[in-house]
């Protein structure tokens, strides 16, 4: 098969959602000898394809879910072969720090804007679920993002939120930055409460704010 | 509130049948207001959410507190007062107030794969005997011996008799005694509950509570697989799901009916937890999740109960799909889903419950969620077959003028 045409189907196969092909293409292809580094970028243009379908409403979360998958899976193949520095595509569009506030164990819809922001070239921080204002405080001062998200799905994460805003206010680490929040039950209201700058119902506002913040 | 004055046997039955009314998608006197909630009544009382959860008493004086404040038409019965038998389970599918979560936080379910992917021929094949020897070990501490438990349907004549030593093992032996002092625990529980039941009904307010059912693919989910082992089983193993949707639907079912009848109200709860929007395709949806609550909903139907589903987060995608159950049957509870949508495209076969939004009830004020309830009265209510309710119900940080601002808006507006 010509490389160009087994590359194609890489990246087809990642986006068709089909696993075990395109893991099977993966391995073929870093046994036969193909940069590892080139491997890793076709699955990068897989998973944008999938991000690109999740954002128009025709994949869920299954499919990213599953992308990450596969992603991991071929990862696990590619890295041990790298020889020069995996510099890797620069994720030049900016920071982003991102957390469940304390007191909240939710993840997915936490992990879904990290994914979506990981392929929309940022790079993103992820510091768990049950975080601390103070984690978030420390982490800032370490990572220097441009924009901190804060997620949450239980309504005692309203005042978590509230209560890490004001951490971060109190620590002298807003001006400058962007304070965005995200989960199940927020909206308007509860940005208001939380003072954060702005609120997001799913994934690709959280990508459109950052877009809008940092200026990409 | 208007109703103060009458007999309480007359509201009884007044507020009863006003539900029911509702539910059969009937006009009545005005739009009914349920009451349901997690520890709003702690927080109300000035109990914490551990004492709730621990103390029976305490906790069913701060339900009852907010029941005469409030004059719901209905309400739902939890005391969760399963704190005692928790505790001696070691249940670890969840933490609750107090033992992993603050003693003023709520409870909160831990998602994990209980049962790999590896597993699903043994548990299909069956689940009982899974359920003991591997299921059982993992999610509680008490349950740990039972893995030791004789492997009964396999047992022949003498082997049968002989194999009976399993009971003299000390690690089975000691889950035995544990159980023991859980059962004693879950039935004092179970006995204060139907107590306090009784003493609000002869105050005049009836329960709409009941049953607890699930959708089948959430039992996966939440018990079994975890949501991100249920996920990519979506495509890795999707003949296994199906199949073990079609006998968890049967098993969940087994006992529902039986229970409800004997706790004297018709509802069925099934809050809904991965079906939602954004959570799976229309195409997923329509073969692992809406077939089989379908089928849950038309066997507890066909039993005269009346499922009340609650549609987590936004289904709107959903709404042209769920319309397909008999007529006035039943109860869809949404959560952020417009209801005014809703109505007008489930309003002759479904009653509507909700919506209430969670954020208006926490940080806004009571002349807003006044607005908004006499808008859900006016446009939701009307011709029948509609319950106020919160969004998911009435959440733990509301503030108390605006739940009162919610429970008198039912008197005041007219549908």
């Amino acid at each position: 098969m010509q490389e160009r045409e087994r590359e194609r189907e890489l990246v087809e196969a990642l986006a068709e959602m089909r696993e075990e092909e395109a893991v099977a293409l993966a391995r073929a292809m870093l046994e036969g000898g193909v940069d590892p580094l080139r491997v890793l970028e076709l699955c990068r243009e897989g998973m944008e394809i999938v991000g690109k379908r999740f954002e128009k409403g025709e994949y869920f979360l299954p499919e990213l879910i599953l992308g990450g998958e596969m992603l991991e899976a071929i990862g696990a193949l590619a890295k041990p072969l790298i020889v020069q520095a995996p510099g890797g595509p620069a994720k030049t569009h900016g920071r982003v720090l991102i957390g469940t506030v304390q007191g909240d164990l939710h993840d997915i819809g936490k992990n879904i804007v990290t994914f979506m922001l990981d392929i929309n070239g940022f790079e993103v921080k992820d510091l768990g679920i049950d975080v601390p204002a103070a984690t978030f405080v420390d982490a800032i001062r370490d990572f220097q993002p441009a924009v901190i998200g804060l997620s949450g799905f239980l309504t005692l994460a309203f005042d978590a939120m509230r209560d890490t805003v004001g951490a971060i206010e109190s620590a002298g680490l807003r001006d400058g930055r962007k304070i965005m929040i995200g989960g199940g039950q927020v909206d308007e209201a509860v940005r208001t409460h939380t003072r954060a700058d702005a609120f997001g119902g799913n994934a690709m506002a959280a990508v459109a704010l950052c877009r809008e913040w940092i200026g990409v | 509130m208007a109703e103060t004055g009458t007999a309480p046997s007359v509201l009884y039955e007044e507020r009863s049948q006003r539900l029911l009314d509702q539910v059969a998608l009937k006009e009545t006197d005005r739009t009914p207001f349920v009451f349901a909630t997690r520890f709003w009544a702690a927080k109300y009382a000035g109990i914490t959410f551990e004492e709730q959860m621990y103390d029976a008493e305490k906790s069913a004086a701060a339900l009852e507190k907010v029941l005469v404040l409030l004059e719901p038409d209905g309400y739902v019965p939890s005391l969760y007062i399963f704190g005692p038998t928790l505790s001696a389970l070691d249940y670890r599918l969840m933490q609750w107030p107090g033992h992993g979560t603050d003693r003023n936080a709520t409870f909160q379910y831990l998602d994990r794969e209980y049962m790999p992917a590896k597993d699903y021929d043994e548990y299909l094949f069956d689940p009982t005997g899974y359920c003991f020897r591997k299921y059982l070990p993992r999610v509680a501490g008490a349950f740990e011996g039972l893995a030791g438990m004789p492997d009964f349907p396999s047992l022949s004549e003498w082997r049968f008799v002989g194999a009976m030593r399993a009971f003299g093992r000390p690690e089975l032996r000691e889950s035995l005694r544990r159980l023991l002092e859980i059962g004693e625990r879950a039935e004092e529980a179970a006995q204060k509950s139907v107590a306090f039941v009784k003493r609000m009904a002869a105050l005049g307010f009836p329960s709409a509570g009941g049953g607890f059912c699930k959708a089948p693919y959430d039992h996966v989910s939440d018990f079994l697989r975890g949501s991100k082992g249920c996920m990519l089983d979506l495509f890795r193993n999707k003949d296994k799901l199906l199949e073990a949707i079609d006998k968890v639907g049967e098993l969940l079912l087994r006992g529902v009916v039986e229970e409800t009848r004997a706790g004297g109200t018709p509802y069925v709860f099934i809050p809904l937890h991965w079906g939602l929007d954004g959570f799976m395709s229309p195409q997923h949806f329509q073969t692992f999740y809406w077939p089989g609550l379908r089928k849950v909903m038309l066997r507890l139907i066909e039993h005269d109960l009346i499922p009340v589903v609650l549609w987590e987060g936004d289904c709107t995608s959903r709404l042209e799909l769920i319309g397909d159950i008999p007529r006035g049957k039943a109860v869809y509870w949404f959560e952020k889903t417009d209801l005014v949508r809703a109505k007008s495209v489930l309003g002759d076969t479904v009653c509507l419950r909700g919506n209430v939004p969670t954020s208006m009830l926490i940080a806004a004020s009571p002349d807003e969620v006044d607005e908004y309830c006499k808008m859900l009265i006016t446009k939701v209510g009307k011709g029948g077959g509609f319950i106020l309710d919160g969004a998911a119900s009435i959440p733990d940080e509301a503030r108390t003028e605006n739940v009162l601002a919610m429970a008198k808006s039912v008197r005041k507006y007219a549908s």
